[in-house]
């Protein structure tokens, strides 16, 4: 590959990643404003964003270390909120390009979030190191600055709208899957079944031993493997 | 007593594993028809398990987050960009809330 069809990828990526960064705008600000405000330093939640870059898991861990949990208990919490990346992490292997090394690899690893990882996938065929790279550096640094915002604006914001932004993140998933769940039938039907699946284990009583970050993992898996054994996709569709 | 910056870095280090051990280790195609499919339709199915229903309650009342939701559904279906469905949904609570407080 010459370069600039290499520089080109990392544009096409840059671009792609700059609305996920702006989406991440009102999450990571909630997460500063959060943190700060009930007693954290704001350069240590600035250091969880950039350490973390996860919504949910750094969510959850936060509180946990503000209400004084223990060591095992925010690291099983982090970690069972975190398995979901574990399968995009295994869809992402098949969607890159083979020979793409280990160094880079390990680093691109850091990058994949719910976000990143949905708009890569639904890129037609294979994907670059250098379309994955430039996918990847505005959303990092949209969540970085997000947070510092608003760890620093802890105190001047009204209540009322740092209380409406909690919506954010979940807004941007309905802007990912709504449009290609609208074309096409089978992604419809995978889509319904996993809000199905979710919402059975989280209201069914007998279900409810089950934590958030299994339910998600149950409803994935199960929504997912129906989608495959009733729409079997061609072999050359990924 | 915990100590944050320790329970920061343990953080960081089970959310990266889950990341790096898949995509580190696999090199190979998978082959399977059935595999291949259940990876198209992953990301799709976790999304929409992320959201519902905690969606409902992102917000400080259910009601303005179901207004909220509804804006968002409206706005994603009309193939509106990621931050205007973000912040269309933001709008819609916070008037939602602002409304009902009058």
């Amino acid at each position: 590959m010459n370069n600039a069809s290499n520089r080109s990828d990392f544009r096409d990526g840059f671009f792609k990643g700059l609305p996920i960064a702006l989406g991440y705008i009102p999450v990571s600000f909630t997460f500063g404003f959060m943190a700060v405000s009930n007693g954290l330093p704001v350069w240590m939640t600035v250091l969880i964003s950039m350490s973390n870059l996860t919504s949910s898991g750094q969510f959850a861990g936060t509180n946990l270390i503000l209400a004084g949990a223990g060591y095992l208990e925010i690291t099983i919490t982090t970690f069972i909120i975190n398995i979901r990346y574990m399968l995009m992490s295994l869809a992402l292997s098949q969607k890159l390009e083979p020979a793409v090394r280990l160094a880079d690899r390990l680093i691109l690893a850091f990058g994949i979030t719910d976000e990143t990882f949905a708009v890569s996938s639904m890129e037609n065929g294979t994907i670059s190191k250098r379309f994955f790279y430039g996918l990847i550096s505005a959303p990092y640094f949209g969540w970085a600055l997000g947070t510092f915002a608003g760890a620093t604006a802890s105190g001047v914001l009204p209540k009322e709208l740092g209380g409406a932004m909690g919506i954010a993140l979940y807004a941007m998933f309905i802007a990912l899957i709504i449009p290609p769940a609208a074309k096409s039938r089978p992604v419809l039907t995978v889509v319904l079944a996993a809000v199905a699946i979710s919402c059975i284990i989280r209201y069914i009583p007998f279900f409810s031993f089950i934590s958030t970050g299994f339910r998600v993992i149950l409803a994935t898996l199960g929504a997912a493997a129906l989608g495959a054994l009733f729409f079997p996709q061609e072999e050359d569709v990924s | 007593m915990t100590k944050p910056i320790i329970a920061i870095f343990l953080m960081a280090a089970v959310t990266y594993l889950p990341r790096v051990l898949p995509i580190a280790i696999l090199k190979k195609n998978i082959s399977s028809r059935y595999i291949r499919s259940f990876l198209h339709f992953m990301p799709y199915a976790v999304l929409a398990s992320l959201t519902f229903p905690d969606i409902f309650y992102s917000t400080t009342q259910t009601a303005s987050a179901m207004f909220g939701t509804l804006a968002a559904l409206t706005l994603a279906y009309f193939n509106k960009s990621l931050v205007v469905v973000a912040l269309g949904a933001i709008l819609a609570v916070f008037l939602f809330e602002s409304i009902h407080l009058l």
